[in-house]
C-alpha cells in the first residue's frame, strides 16, 4: 500500500520537480548515484561541485538531453522520462551561450516562439519585451558575433526565457565572463528570477556565485549529494570536510569530542557549542580563517609561527604553523611579519564539529 | 619583420612557377597563330556552335554528376558525423580508400563491370532480366564521375558538420524545434560552406575530365576535356586547344563567383 517512492499530493503541489533515486551510468561508470532532490516553485537552486561531480549531467537530464539509468523524475508530479527536450517546459542557458551564429539577435530570440508556430506580430512584441528586459533595445539586426561576451550572455538568457518556461536551467552561464561582468550578471539574473517568479536551476563550480544568488545550494561530489541547504547553513554548518573545504577556505583538523561542549584538537581542549555527538569519538573540526583572532603570543590559546602573508585587499591572509605542526590559514586586517610568533584565539561559536562519516 | 616577409618568397615563387607562368602560356597560345602573331581567330573558332555544344554538354553532365554527388554525399557525411566515435574513423577511411587506387584503374574497373558480358549484365541475365546497355552512354560517364568524385563531396561536408558546435542542436531542440526543424534551420544553413566547397570540388574535375569520358563514353564521345586533349595530343593545334581552355577557365571562374557569400569561410576550410 505505501510505496516509499510515492510523493504525496501536498508535496506535488509545492514541488515543481521531484528527483527520486536517480542513477545515471555512462557505460559502467556511475555519474549520478542515488540522487533524491525536490525543487520548489520559484526557487533559485544551485548545484555546486567540482568538475566531474555530476552536476552538469543532472542538468542535462532535466533538459532531456540525457537518459536516466534508474529512478524517476517528476515534473509537477508527472514522470517525464519519455518526454523529448522540445516538449519539456524547461529551457536551458548553455555554458558557451550556443547562440546560432548564422542568425541575427532578433532571429535568435525568435527561434523558440517560431518553433512553436506563434504568430509573427506576437513574436515581434515579445522579442522587444525581452530586449528591453536586458537593456539591449535596438540590437535586433546585429549579427550575434558582433556582440560582447556579456551581451551574448544576455541574449542567451532571454532566448531561453521567451518561451516562458516553468523552469530555467543554467549551465555555468557566467563562466566565460570576466570577474566584474560576472558580478553584474549575478545581480541581473537574480533580478530576472524575482521579476518573473521562475524556478532557476543553476549549475556552477564557483562557491561565491552559489552563495550570492541561491535560495538553496546542493553541494555535489562524486555523483552524490553531499549537503542541501541555504547558503548560510552550508557555510556555517558544513556536514562533512568536503563541503567545508569546498565552500570557502577552511582549516579542517582531526580531533576528538571529549564530551558535550568540549572538543580536543591541535594539542589542547577547546570549549565548543556542539552537543550530542557522543563521548570520546573521532571528529573533524572546521574553523574558518576569518574566525581566528590573532593576538600576542602570550595571550593566544595556540601559538604559532607565521609562514606566508598574502595581501587580499580588505585583509591579509596568513599561514601560521602551530606547535603541533598544523598549518592554519588565518585572516587579519593587520599584517604580521613572516617568521614572527603569534597567538591564535578561537571562540566556542567558531568551532564547527563534524562527526566522522562511516569511514 | 623582414624575416617574416622572407618566409613569403617560396610561396610567391611557387605561385609564379605553377600558376602565373602556365596561365600566361595558355593565354599566349590562345591569342596567337602558328607564326606567333596576335589573332582572335582561335577564340572565334572556339565560340562556334559545334564547340559550344560540346561545352554545354560537358557542363550539363558535370552538373548532373555534382547533383547526384550532393544527394548521396550529404546524407553520407551526416551518417559519418553521427556515427559513434569507435566506428567513425574507420568509416572515414572506407570513404577515402578508393582514392588510394589509381584513377585510371578505378575507371577501368567500371568498364569491365558495365560490359555487355560484364558482371552486372551477368547477374541481370542470371535473374532473367534483359541486359543493360549502359556503357558508352551519358549514364556511364555520370556514373564514373560520381564514383570518382564522391569523396570530394563527402569530406568537406563532413568537416563542417564535425566542426559544428553540437550544443547548437541541443539549443534548437531545447527551444522547441523537433529534429527535422533543428536540421532545417540550424544544421543545414551552417553546413552550406561545406556544400559549396564540395560542389566546387566535384564540379571542377567533372567538367574537365577526359579520362572518364573516353573510357566509359567510348572513342567517339566528346566532352570539353577530350576536345582539349585531342587538340594538344592528336591534332597538335596548341593555339586552338589553348583557346578552348581559356573558354573553360572563364566558365569555372563564373561558377566560383556565384555563391560569393560563402567564399571566405570555405577558403579556410579547404586548406
Amino acid at each position: 500500500m505505501s510505496d516509499p517512492n510515492n510523493i504525496s499530493l501536498a508535496a506535488k503541489a509545492a514541488n515543481i520537480i521531484d528527483i527520486v533515486d536517480l542513477t545515471k551510468k555512462f557505460d559502467d561508470h556511475i555519474v549520478l548515484d542515488g540522487i533524491n532532490l525536490s525543487i520548489k516553485k520559484n526557487e533559485f537552486i544551485t548545484l555546486l561541485g567540482p568538475s566531474g561531480c555530476g552536476k552538469t549531467t543532472l542538468l542535462r537530464i532535466l533538459a532531456g538531453f540525457e537518459q536516466i539509468t534508474d529512478g524517476r523524475i517528476l515534473f509537477e508530479g508527472n514522470d517525464i522520462k519519455n518526454v523529448p527536450p522540445y516538449k519539456r517546459q524547461v529551457n536551458t542557458v548553455f555554458q558557451k551561450h550556443a547562440l546560432f551564429p548564422h542568425m541575427t539577435v532578433y532571429e535568435n530570440i525568435a527561434f523558440g516562439p517560431r518553433a512553436h508556430k506563434r504568430p509573427e506580430n506576437e513574436i515581434k512584441e515579445r522579442v522587444q519585451e525581452m530586449l528591453r528586459m536586458v537593456n539591449l533595445e535596438g540590437f535586433d539586426n546585429r549579427p550575434v558575433s558582433s556582440l560582447s561576451g556579456g551581451q551574448q550572455q544576455r541574449i542567451a538568457i532571454v532566448r531561453a526565457l521567451i518561451n516562458e518556461p516553468k523552469v530555467l536551467l543554467l549551465d555555468e552561464p557566467l563562466s566565460a565572463l570576466d570577474l566584474k561582468l560576472r558580478k553584474g550578471m549575478q545581480t541581473e539574473l537574480k533580478r530576472i528570477q524575482k521579476q518573473l517568479g521562475l524556478t532557476f536551476i543553476y549549475v556552477t563550480h564557483d562557491q561565491g556565485e552559489a552563495l550570492n544568488m541561491s535560495d538553496r545550494i546542493v553541494v555535489m561530489n562524486g555523483g552524490r549529494i553531499q549537503q542541501t541547504g541555504t547558503p548560510v547553513d552550508i557555510y556555517n554548518e558544513p556536514k562533512n570536510p568536503f563541503v567545508a573545504d569546498f565552500i570557502g577556505d577552511s582549516n579542517i583538523l582531526p580531533g576528538r569530542m571529549i564530551r558535550d561542549n568540549c572538543c580536543f584538537f591541535a594539542g589542547r581542549e577547546f570549549n565548543c557549542v556542539d552537543k550530542g555527538i557522543g563521548c570520546d569519538v573521532a571528529v573533524d573540526v572546521v574553523i574558518r580563517p576569518e574566525d581566528i583572532k590573532l593576538t600576542a603570543p602570550e595571550k593566544g590559546m595556540l601559538v604559532g609561527t607565521v609562514g606566508t602573508v598574502t595581501f587580499k585587499g580588505v585583509h591579509y591572509e596568513m599561514t601560521v604553523r602551530s606547535e603541533d605542526g598544523f598549518e592554519w590559514t588565518a585572516q587579519s586586517t593587520q599584517m604580521s611579519a613572516v617568521g614572527s610568533r603569534v597567538g591564535m584565539c578561537i571562540g566556542p561559536d567558531e568551532i564547527h564539529v563534524m562527526p566522522r562519516e562511516n569511514v | 619583420m623582414m624575416g617574416r616577409r622572407g618566409l613569403m618568397y617560396p610561396y610567391h615563387l611557387w605561385m609564379l612557377l605553377f600558376t602565373v607562368v602556365p596561365l600566361g602560356l595558355i593565354l599566349y597560345f590562345a591569342l596567337t597563330d602558328k607564326t606567333g602573331a596576335f589573332t582572335l581567330a582561335n577564340i572565334r573558332q572556339a565560340a562556334q556552335p559545334v564547340y559550344l555544344g560540346v561545352l554545354w554538354h560537358s557542363v550539363w553532365l558535370a552538373l548532373l554528376a555534382t547533383g547526384v554527388c550532393l544527394l548521396l554525399g550529404y546524407p553520407m557525411a551526416y551518417i559519418l558525423v553521427s556515427s559513434p566515435i569507435k566506428y567513425r574513423n574507420m568509416l572515414v577511411v572506407l570513404t577515402v580508400i578508393p582514392m588510394w587506387m589509381n584513377f585510371l584503374l578505378r575507371t577501368y574497373a567500371w568498364l569491365t563491370l558495365l560490359e555487355r558480358n560484364g558482371l552486372i549484365n551477368g547477374v541481370l541475365r542470371w535473374l532473367g532480366l534483359p541486359a543493360l546497355q549502359i556503357l558508352y552512354t551519358d549514364y556511364a560517364v555520370i556514373l564514373g564521375m560520381v564514383y570518382n568524385f564522391l569523396p570530394f563531396m563527402i569530406l568537406p561536408i563532413y568537416s563542417v558538420l564535425m566542426k559544428m558546435d553540437k550544443s547548437l542542436l541541443e539549443a534548437a531542440e531545447d527551444l522547441g524545434a523537433d529534429s527535422f526543424t533543428a536540421f532545417r534551420r540550424v544544421t543545414l544553413p551552417l553546413s552550406l560552406p561545406g556544400v559549396y566547397a564540395g560542389v566546387l570540388m566535384v564540379f571542377m574535375p567533372a567538367v574537365t575530365t577526359f579520362v572518364i569520358s573516353r573510357l566509359l563514353g567510348g572513342g567517339q564521345y566528346m566532352l570539353i576535356g577530350n576536345l582539349i586533349e585531342q587538340q594538344f595530343l592528336s591534332i597538335g593545334n596548341w593555339n586552338f586547344g589553348s583557346a578552348v581552355s581559356v573558354l573553360m577557365l572563364i566558365i569555372i571562374l563564373l561558377t566560383m563567383l556565384v555563391p560569393g557569400k560563402y567564399r571566405e569561410e570555405e577558403g579556410g576550410m579547404l586548406i
